[in-house]
């Protein structure tokens, strides 16, 4: 079938979560596309969710992407609306945008309307159990050209497929969060894939404005096939801290979030990035890469620990960050949390005063992720940035030393493994996905 | 009428900070300050130079489009705001797009010439920062004529109107040079607000603005034959000076040599609902300045240094052409070969003009006479222009919509 025939009939499953409602908002915004530019009728965007009470607010999210996507591509739309002598200015132009978009949408809880689609996008809990069950009901009542697009970010395609008599018919589709704003997609093609679903796959990432990096159909993939490990070294990092410096935990943990974002120059250290993701969730990744990608060595007790005590980390409806590892003000760590008291201790002078006793200045202070992503010259400032690093004697230059030399370490497990032929293709995850400014081979 | 029947003089002028993106302090998730406070804060810093304000007879204010960035209209009725000597004083508001200001200048003028004022205050404010820029293109458009020309025209519709003129007169006289021209236009206009802290391109730190104004044109984002360095920007911000007779200067005890007189005056109007005659010429502004020029009785060696409405880049080469200073075709050479830089021959837009300093539509036109006030009194503080003392001539044009409605006025010492 045609790309615009596929479109015609598109569900969302898990619509009303993260991932689920950038997905929504950002094919919401094609289909639109597709009515106005071909005129196409009878199009629909089909969102289901369990959760009910969400609706509205999903909604809302649509009309609130929807009029900031209009207002982007104001030039196009007026064209689009030429023949409409009642729509004069661009704010009548956008409103009926928005109005032709949402009426293109209907949300339901009941699975079983998703008959009819012809495309459906899975974004439900990262837990194959659950996933095994929604697919295997699909299989049924769906009809047998109907392709299934999975966000999954560690499940191996083929895994699901086979279980649920799908195979050729599942493709991964991995966004990255949130999945309106970030340009990479990784693709998951398992041998056994259609090719015109391959081909219809890579032309709405087209379409979608993303970037695709394939990876190879191996638990966790790429992005978290990294993100995982590096995670897991920092967290194993910290307990050494604690074992060989004598740094409470705490403590432990700030000094790792500084060493892994100020002297490594990324968005955010690896404490704050886990509890971005989410402990819990991360803690779920882990175990369905150790058990399908047969790495039982991906393990992180001290994780374990944390979810003991109910810490989870993760987000708010709103996007804004809950407390894991690290307590938030402004979306800014302000706290840290101490697993003896099972209380937030504040991030005060004296604890970064210690923290930066023991890991020494860094390279530069004037230079950060912030000004340097900004920066048309950013690759000769790093270059100076990690010439300096390399001659600090310092534990925090040695420290991030290491870090650096695992990533790349980790990039080389990851082809060996078979996830991907090339160490690149992890870089251009790690740039595209994580906003790092560097490659992994690049100043290991 | 060739000549004024009496003297005409402006003092006491005042300019707030342009305000919008490009400033430091511009940050559009925060509050912002009411158009209330950039009222009061011109129009009372032109009223200090006044032993009582209740000695001003008449007050105009020029703005363009309060009702629709601010849903307020009935602007006369915030002169009494000022101060409580204004009350029950006769105000008027004046419209005509971006030359609102120019307007109310020409209207100021005029109830000083009708003997009914011998000061008269003139404000022109407008403020855009209330809405995105692609709703504030809306409300901009209005500026031409909305029912025969808005639904084919463009999402940013004054852009393309002014990339149309530039797309005839790339066509006509090549786009090389013109492209050229309008980028070093373009950093003239930043090197002189980067002199002026009230410019809204005060803070530019682009290290090469020339270079980054040679940027191509991005039609699908944009408009065809311009890109976003060609274009004035959205700005809020407010400007007020007097109108006096010889009898105000003396009620006000004003100094001659804080004073400027009025030596030359045109207005202009064309037909809106009909097309330009040419694209690549600005026929009112040109009659308009023609007019002004008479009155003053200067021929173009004359002129000093001026004041134009660079609202695009395009726009200045237009202008500088419709003055004559240069012939048809020839602007962008005459701004590459540094005629209109601080040091040439003819000095143009020493705060920044419309591109450097910025745009408050409705206000512009008094920004433009409260600007040559100051280089004529010696006020001008770090962008004061040494100004060849037998040229004391200074020339402003202020135009509305795509040439429209044009005023041009001519100022010189009044002492």
């Amino acid at each position: 079938m045609e790309y615009q025939q596929l479109m015609q009939r598109v569900a969302v499953l898990g619509a009303a979560g993260k991932m689920g409602s950038g997905i929504a908002a950002l094919l919401s915004q094609e289909l639109v596309r597709l009515k106005l530019q071909y005129r196409l009728e009878h199009l629909r965007l089909t969102l289901i969710d369990t959760n009910e009470a969400a609706f509205p607010g999903l909604l809302a999210y649509l009309a609130d992407q929807a009029r900031r996507a209009a207002e982007k591509q104001i030039v196009t739309l007026r064209g689009f609306y030429s023949d409409r002598a009642d729509l004069v200015d661009n704010g009548e132009i956008i409103e009926q945008y928005i109005a032709d978009l949402l009426s293109l949408v209907r949300v339901d809880t009941d699975l079983r309307v998703v008959a009819p689609a012809t495309m459906v996008f899975e974004a439900i809990v990262e837990n194959l159990e659950v996933k095994l069950k929604v697919f295997k009901q699909l299989a049924e009542s769906c009809a047998k050209e109907t392709y299934f697009f999975t966000n999954t970010s560690s499940i191996p395609i083929g895994l699901i497929s086979q279980r649920t008599d799908l195979v050729g018919r599942v493709i991964g589709y991995h966004f990255y969060n949130p999945p309106i704003v970030q340009k990479l997609l990784e693709l998951i093609v398992p041998e056994t894939t259609r090719k015109e679903l391959v081909g219809l796959a890579v032309e709405l990432a087209a379409h979608l404005r993303k970037t695709v990096v394939r990876s190879a159909d191996v638990a966790g993939f790429i992005g978290n096939g990294h993100f995982t490990r590096d995670g897991l070294y920092g967290l194993n990092l910290a307990e050494r801290l604690v074992a060989d410096r004598g740094l409470t935990l705490p403590e432990a943990v700030v000094a790792v979030n500084r060493v892994t974002q100020d002297f490594l120059l990324r968005p955010m250290g690896i404490f704050q990035l886990l509890d971005y993701v989410g402990i819990e969730v991360y803690q779920s990744i882990l175990a369905i890469i150790a058990e399908h990608g047969e790495q039982p060595h991906l393990r992180s007790p001290l994780c374990d620990r944390m979810l003991a005590a109910g810490i989870r980390g993760g987000q708010h409806q709103d996007g804004s960050q809950k407390d894991g590892f690290l307590g938030y003000e402004k979306g800014r760590p302000a706290r840290v949390y101490d697993l003896e008291s099972g209380t937030y201790r504040t991030i005060d002078e004296a604890l970064l005063g210690k923290v930066d006793g023991l890991l020494g200045p860094l390279p530069s202070s004037a230079l950060t992720w912030k000004a340097l992503s900004r920066d048309g010259h950013a690759g000769e400032r790093l270059a100076a940035y990690f010439g300096k690093l390399e001659a600090l004697d310092t534990l925090g230059a040695s420290l991030a030393r290491d870090y650096l030399k695992n990533s790349k370490v980790i990039a080389e497990t990851l082809v060996q493994l078979g996830v991907t032929p090339t160490v690149d293709d992890v870089s251009a995850v790690l740039k595209l996905g994580f906003f790092h400014l560097y490659g992994v081979a690049d100043f290991a | 009428m060739k000549q004024l029947r009496k003297n005409v003089y402006i003092a006491a002028g005042y300019n707030t900070v342009s305000f919008g993106s490009g400033r430091k302090e511009f940050n559009p998730k925060k509050p912002m300050r009411t158009f209330e406070e950039y009222v009061v804060e011109a129009g009372r810093s032109t009223l200090t130079a006044l032993p009582d304000p209740s000695l001003v007879d008449e007050a105009v204010v020029g703005n363009f489009m309060a009702g629709r960035f601010l849903r307020q209209g009935n602007l006369p009725g915030f002169v009494g705001m000022l101060h409580e000597g204004l009350r029950h004083k006769p105000a008027t508001r004046v419209e005509g797009a971006c030359c609102s200001g120019g307007l109310a200048l020409a209207t100021a003028m005029k109830t000083v010439l009708s003997d009914l004022s011998d000061i008269s205050l003139c404000l022109g404010f407008e403020i855009q920062n209330t809405v995105k820029a692609v709703y504030g293109a809306d409300y901009l458009a209005a500026a031409g004529y909305y029912r025969g020309e808005r639904k084919a025209g463009h999402a940013y519709f004054f852009p393309s109107k002014f990339s149309d003129r530039a797309g005839a007169y790339f066509q006509r006289y090549g786009g090389e040079t013109a492209r050229k021209g309008m980028a070093r236009w373009y950093a003239q206009m930043v090197e002189n607000a980067r002199l002026c802290p009230k410019a809204q391109e005060h803070h530019n730190t682009l290290e090469d603005p020339e270079a980054a104004a040679m940027a191509a044109p991005n039609p699908k984002s944009f408009v065809e034959h311009l890109n976003y360095f060609d274009c004035s920007k959205v700005s809020d911000g407010a400007s007020s000076l007097l109108f006096l007779s010889e009898e105000g200067v003396q009620k006000a005890g004003l100094h001659r040599d804080r004073c400027a007189r009025l030596i030359g005056f045109g207005q202009a109007a064309r037909d809106i609902t009909r097309p330009p005659e040419d694209l690549t010429v600005l026929d009112t502004t040109a009659a308009a300045v023609q007019r002004a020029l008479e009155m003053a009785g200067l021929s173009l060696e004359d002129l000093g240094f001026v004041e134009v409405h660079d609202c695009f880049t395009i726009s200045a080469m237009l202008a500088l052409e419709a003055i004559g200073l240069t012939p048809p075709g020839t602007a962008p050479q005459y701004v590459l070969d540094g005629h209109t830089r601080r040091d040439g021959k003819v000095p143009a837009n020493a705060t920044g003009g419309l591109i450097g300093y910025g745009h408050y539509t409705g206000g512009t036109g008094v920004r433009q006479a409260v600007d040559l006030l100051d280089q004529l009194t010696g006020n001008a503080g770090p962008c004061q222009l040494s100004l060849d003392p037998a040229r004391p001539y200074g020339l402003m044009i202020s135009m509305g919509g795509n040439d429209v409605t044009v005023v041009a006025m001519i100022f010189t010492r009044a002492v």
